[in-house]
Parts: structure tokens; sequence; C-alpha cells
């Protein structure tokens, strides 16, 4: 009993790992079969909520390293204006939004996908980046500018291609046509735009709340003083 | 305790010294911009040597809203407008004394006196070109003051005859040729024959304006649009000759959007057909100061007022509203900044005219009345030689005084660049790369690289190609023997 409860917790983890190595490989078969990966992606069970978020952050330390080891001549970082936080947030907030704004949006008008659903896909489709950005961010060290093109047909790939298996992504979650996802990709931009505009709406009444109170706090004590 | 309280006293010091510092006129005297725009403290390039005025002069009458200098060889010649005379001064041994005044002149013409003269220019031979603005002329006066031309409003339908002709600058070529530009003239720079004769105009800008405008101006009434500002080319604010005959002109008329999006160009260098061929090959363009308030006592952006052309193809322009000078090479990249407004040496109220003598720098105060000589510093003088050397092709020296030029001022790109070109030539690549890595100048760095790499490639290709030879060789035979094994094992199989 005493010695057979290690061995059980390893072979736990292994096939935890395993699991894991299996759903984040699955975002290579979705990159190169759009249509059946996305598919297959929820509805199988082949990917997963900690390979969705494992690209993420590989997405986040791929923008990071891009910053330190591009070559100067290609990208010109201004280093005391660089806030770690708000390049993170750069990635995160919008796809944040999107997954919410088009998981509110779908979920009225027939979408099959659930908030789960909508970012391990939106999430997978970024995989793409990872892998454009870090042979250009290499590549960038070796090539002049004169050579330069290179460098920017791989970065313009790195961004095309995951923009358009977001829409193959958001196809086949929801089951709709081309027509209906490129509309409802859309509507979730304006859906975005509007749940921004909500936010600083209510940070904004939040603010002013809390400073009607702190004024009245210090009227109150001025008069007893 | 008593060590903390001299702690204490020593910071109070450097702060209360760091806080004087900032509650001057400008946080630095002489300035750079780096690659991103950002000010940079430089050490001085200039300092005044000398500031004449009326009293140290002698005058008589004391000078009264110069506009005009000139300055020819040892002489300088200073359009005293209020008082409608021309001053004559020479150099000699760093004194400066009055040669003589020129407030009229001999010749068969009815006016013999001048009446608001705004600028002078003087030609190798001695004679002089004056503009006699409110006489609506342009006078050419031989060296003893004879009546030679007058150079006086184009009858030629080209001219607007409705404006006044109010010339206000004046330059003339070797041949006799004169340039001028008159008030409300926005065509371009006047253009004499050395006869008198009018020969048109040269280096009209170019009238802009955005598809935004385009589309507004179709949709307005023929009423609306008579109340729109029309678009008219911008009028030229100075002129200068360089040492090849070549017109350096400065305009102050441009929108400030414009110019902050260096769309506008205010520094000017027209050949003879007026095309602009400015060199233009910094990180930002000559354009005086890279940003400005919109408010407070000095606000907007640098009006160019004059400009003067050194000998080594240096430019200097002179700002009006800080009261600045900006130094340029002749590829267009700042050098330095100085000066600022207020009432001190080195300082001017309203500056008005530049010209150079040597490497010295004449600035005219037509308020303050006074001309305030720079000399240049040593740090000037090192730039100056290395950038002389360089265009001699005399890299190596011009590398070495560059290298003297980073002891005193880590920030300056320039010799960065100036040492990474000499060392490119020695080929050596890697140092190179790095000099120019620190300026952030990718062409020179691609270019070193791209020799870097290939000799690196050059070195190792034996090496390259054992590696690829391994990657490509191991996997085929690691392929072949697991076939053979395999082949072996089946057909062992079967034979048993």
């Amino acid at each position: 009993m005493t010695a057979a409860s290690p061995s059980r917790r390893t072979n736990r983890a292994r096939a935890c790992f395993g699991r894991f190595g299996a759903a984040l490989r699955y975002s290579l078969y979705c990159m190169l079969h759009p249509f059946d990966g996305f598919w297959d992606l929820t509805r199988e069970r082949r990917g997963s909520v900690s390979a969705a978020n494992f690209i993420v952050f590989m997405v986040l330390a791929v923008r990071l390293f891009s910053l330190k080891q591009t070559s100067f001549m290609f990208l010109q970082v201004y280093w005391p204006r660089v806030n770690i936080f708000q390049q993170c947030l750069a990635v995160l907030l919008p796809l944040g939004v999107f997954c919410v704004g088009n998981w509110a949006l779908t979920s009225l008008f027939e979408g099959k996908g659930t908030l789960r659903d909508v970012y391990i896909a939106t999430s997978y489709a970024l995989a793409p980046y990872v892998l454009f950005s870090l042979p250009a961010i290499l590549l960038s060290n070796f090539i002049t500018v004169d050579e330069g093109v290179i460098y920017s047909i791989l970065s313009f790939i790195a961004v095309l291609y995951p923009a358009l298996l977001i829409i193959c992504a958001m196809m086949q979650i929801h089951d709709y046509t081309l027509g209906k996802t490129l509309l409802f990709t859309l509507m979730s931009v304006f859906a975005m735009l509007v749940i921004i505009f909500i936010a600083l709406v209510c940070m904004n009444l939040v603010s002013d709340g809390i400073a009607y109170f702190i004024s009245l706090y210090r009227e109150i004590v001025f008069r007893l003083y | 305790m008593k060590r903390i309280a001299a702690m204490f006293l020593l910071l109070m010091l450097i702060a209360g010294n760091a806080y004087a510092l900032r509650d001057g006129i400008d946080y630095t005297y002489t300035y750079t911009y780096d690659y991103w725009g950002d000010m940079r403290e430089s050490p001085d390039a200039y300092r005044v040597k000398q500031v004449i005025d009326s009293r140290g002069l002698g005058l008589d009458k004391p000078m009264r809203q110069p506009q005009g200098l000139f300055v020819r060889g040892d002489n300088i010649y200073i359009c005293d407008t209020g008082n409608n005379r021309i001053l004559q001064i020479r150099s000699s041994a760093g004194k400066f004394a009055l040669v003589r005044v020129i407030d009229s002149f001999t010749g068969d013409v009815p006016l013999t006196t001048f009446n608001a003269p705004q600028d002078v220019f003087v030609g190798e031979n001695g004679d002089l070109f004056i503009a006699d603005t409110n006489n609506h002329r342009v006078l050419k006066l031989n060296s003893s003051l004879e009546y030679q031309l007058e150079f006086v409003k184009p009858t030629d339908a080209t001219f607007d005859q409705n404006i006044s002709f109010l010339p206000t600058k004046v330059v003339a070529d070797t041949t006799g040729r004169v340039f001028a530009l008159g008030k409300n003239v926005n065509k371009g720079v006047i253009k004499y024959e050395s006869d008198g004769s009018f020969a048109g105009f040269t280096g009209a800008s170019e009238v802009t304006f955005s598809w935004y405008d385009y589309i507004w101006k179709l949709l307005s009434t023929q009423a609306q649009r008579s109340q729109q500002v029309s678009f008219v080319p911008t009028e030229y604010e100075n002129i200068a000759l360089d040492a090849e005959g070549f017109i350096y002109a400065t305009t102050t008329t441009f929108s400030e959007d414009d110019l902050a999006n260096f769309v506008a160009t205010p520094l000017r260098r027209l050949n003879s057909l007026g095309g602009d061929i400015l060199i233009r090959n910094g990180e930002y363009p000559p354009m005086g100061d890279l940003w400005w308030d919109s408010s407070g006592d000095y606000s907007g952006p640098s009006r160019l007022t004059d400009v003067t052309v050194l000998g080594n193809d240096i430019y200097i322009a002179l700002d009006r509203t800080r009261g600045r000078l900006f130094g340029y090479d002749e590829q267009g990249r700042m050098l330095w900044a100085f000066g600022g407004a207020g009432n001190m040496e080195g300082y001017f109220a309203y500056p008005t005219a530049l010209e150079h003598m040597g490497y010295d720098l004449l600035v005219m105060d037509s308020t303050e009345c006074t001309i305030t000589v720079f000399t240049p510093t040593e740090y000037g003088m090192l730039m100056y030689a290395a950038i002389e050397d360089y265009q001699k092709g005399d890299y190596e020296s011009s590398a070495a005084y560059w290298r003297k030029v980073l002891l005193m001022n880590g920030n300056n790109d320039l010799a960065y660049i100036g040492i990474g070109r000499a060392l490119l030539r020695q080929d050596d690549y890697a140092h190179a790369m790095e000099y120019f890595r620190v300026t952030r100048d990718s062409k020179n760095y691609s270019d070193a690289f791209k020799l870097y790499r290939k000799e690196w490639v050059e070195e190792h290709i034996s090496a390259i190609f054992a590696i690829l030879a391994v990657l490509i060789i191991v996997p085929f035979v690691i392929g072949k023997a697991r076939k053979i094994r395999m082949e072996v094992r089946y057909d062992g199989g079967k034979s048993i």
C-alpha cells in the first residue's frame, strides 16, 4: 500500500502530461486541417483548456521575446516606454473580450459553442503566430535590410494565418455557414466595442460614486472639527 | 551623526545645483536629438566670443531695427534699416572697427539715399547689392559707391502688378545675376539677369492640399469658396548662397501639422531649375526643434529666419521663435543646437540674420541692436575636422577625430557612425557592426553585416559542409541499416 501510492501518483502525472501533450499537439493538426480539426476540437474533446492556456502563454512569451531579440533593423523598441503588463494586456484583453462578445452574441443566434469552446478554439487558432514569429525573430538577426522582405512575409503570415483560422474555428464551433460566420465575426468586433464602452462607463460611475462618498466623509470631518 | 549631517548638506548642495540648472530659460544651452528624437545634452559647440553693439563701434546714432547682415572676407555689412544706412565694419586681430557709414551714393538717379533698406549683399569684387525696400528697388553700387544698376518691379505679366514691389532679401551670383525676395511675393525667388532685366521666378514651392480639402472645395459653393483659405505657394523668408552658388532658402509659412509630420520643408536648397535638392538623410529632416509647446511664452515650431553655409557644406539655420541655432552636415544630420530666448549673452530677443566668418558665427538681434559673435569650442572644431577629413577622403584621420569627439560626448551619434565607417574600410566588420548598432544605423549596419556574414561563411565553409553532410548521411545510413535489419528479420522469419 505504502509502496504503491507514489508509483500510482507518477502514473497519474504521466497520464495527465500525456493528455496535455496530445491536446497541445492537436493544435498542429488544427493548423493544417482547420475544418476537420476545429470540428473535433470540442466535439471529440481533443483540445483542453490547459493546452489553450499554454498557447496563450506562448503568444505572450513570443511577443516579449520579439521585443528583445528582433534585430533593431526591423523592430525599434523604445525601452523607456515598454511596460510588460501593458504588453500582456494588449493580447489578453482583446482575446478575453472577443471570446465573451462572440459567445454572448452567438448564443443568441443558434451558435453551438459554449464560452469554453470559443476560448479553446480562439487560442488554438493563435498557434501559427507562435510557430511563424519565432523563426522570423531568429532570422531577423541573420539578414540585412535588403533581405528584410523575408522577415516581413514571415511576420505577415504570423498574423494572417491565425486570422483565417479564427474564422474557420468560429464556423466549426458554432456550426455556421461562411457568410454567417463572417457577419458574426464582424458583429463580435462591434460587441467588443460595446463591452469596452460599458466597462468604461461603469468604471466612471464607480469612481464618481467613490469620490462622492469621500467628499461626503471630508465634509463631515470638517464640520465636526 | 556629524557624517550624516555632512552627507545631508552635500545632498542638499547637489539637489540645489540641479534645481538651479532647471531654473534657467533652458535646461541646457547646447543639445542634440538622438535616434528617438529625445533631447540629449551636449558639450558646447560654440561659445560667445564678443558682442558688437552701437556703443562699442562708437556710432553717433545708435542702430535702429537692423535687418540685414552680410560678411565678405573681414568686412561685416550691417543693414541699419531704421536709420536708412549701411554700416561697414572690419574685423582685425579680434577687434571690430567701423570703416564707413553708407547712407548715400553718387549717380544719375533722382534718389541717392536709402529708405528702410532691409538687406545687403557684397560681391567678390566689392559690388554692393542693396535691397532698398521702401524705394521699391534693388540697387547695385560699385565699391566706391557709384550707381551701377537698379532692379525694379518687373513689368512682366507673371508678376502680380497689384502688389507693390518691396524687396526684402537679395543675393547675387558671380556673374552678377541677382536673386531677390519680395514682400507678398509667393511665386518663389525673383531672378534678374546681370543687365537688370527680369528673368522669371525660381524655386516656387509646390502647392500642397489634401484630398479632404479637394472634396470640401468641390462641395462648397462659389461664395463659400471665396471665404475659405486659398491654397497659395509659400513665401520664402530668406535666401543665402553656398560656396557652389546654390541658393539655400528658408520659409516660415507652413502649417504646424505639416511640419510635425515631416511634410513641410522649411529649409531648402534650390538648383538652377528651382528644384529642392537638400539632402535629408538624417533620422529627422532639418527643421529646427522636433518638438514644441503650443502654449506658453515661446510657443509654436521653430521659424527658421536665416541660414548660412560654411565652406565645408555644413549649414546653420537660425530659429527666431526661441533664438536657437541649428547646425546640419551636408547629409542633413543635426550636429548640434544651441541658444535660447532671453537677455543674457548668447541668448536673443529677436534674431533676424545669421552670417559666418570662417568658422565664427554672427547673429544679429534686431531688437537688442547687437551682433553676437560665436566661436567654435574645441568640441565644435573636432567635429568640423572629422567631417572635413571625411570629405577629403582621409577616413583614418576622420575616425581619429571622431574618437576624440566621443570622449567628450558619448551621445554623439555621428561619431559612432564615423568610427564605424572607418572600421568598415579597415575590414574590421565585427567592430564596425558594434558601432552602427549603437546608433541604430540600419543601412551601414547591413553593409557591415553582409561582409561579416560572407567572411564568416567563407571561413567556416568546410565545417558547414561537414555538418550538412552529417545531417544528410546519418539519417540515410540509419534508415538503410534499419531496412536491412528488417529485411533480415523478415527473411529470417520466412525461411524458418
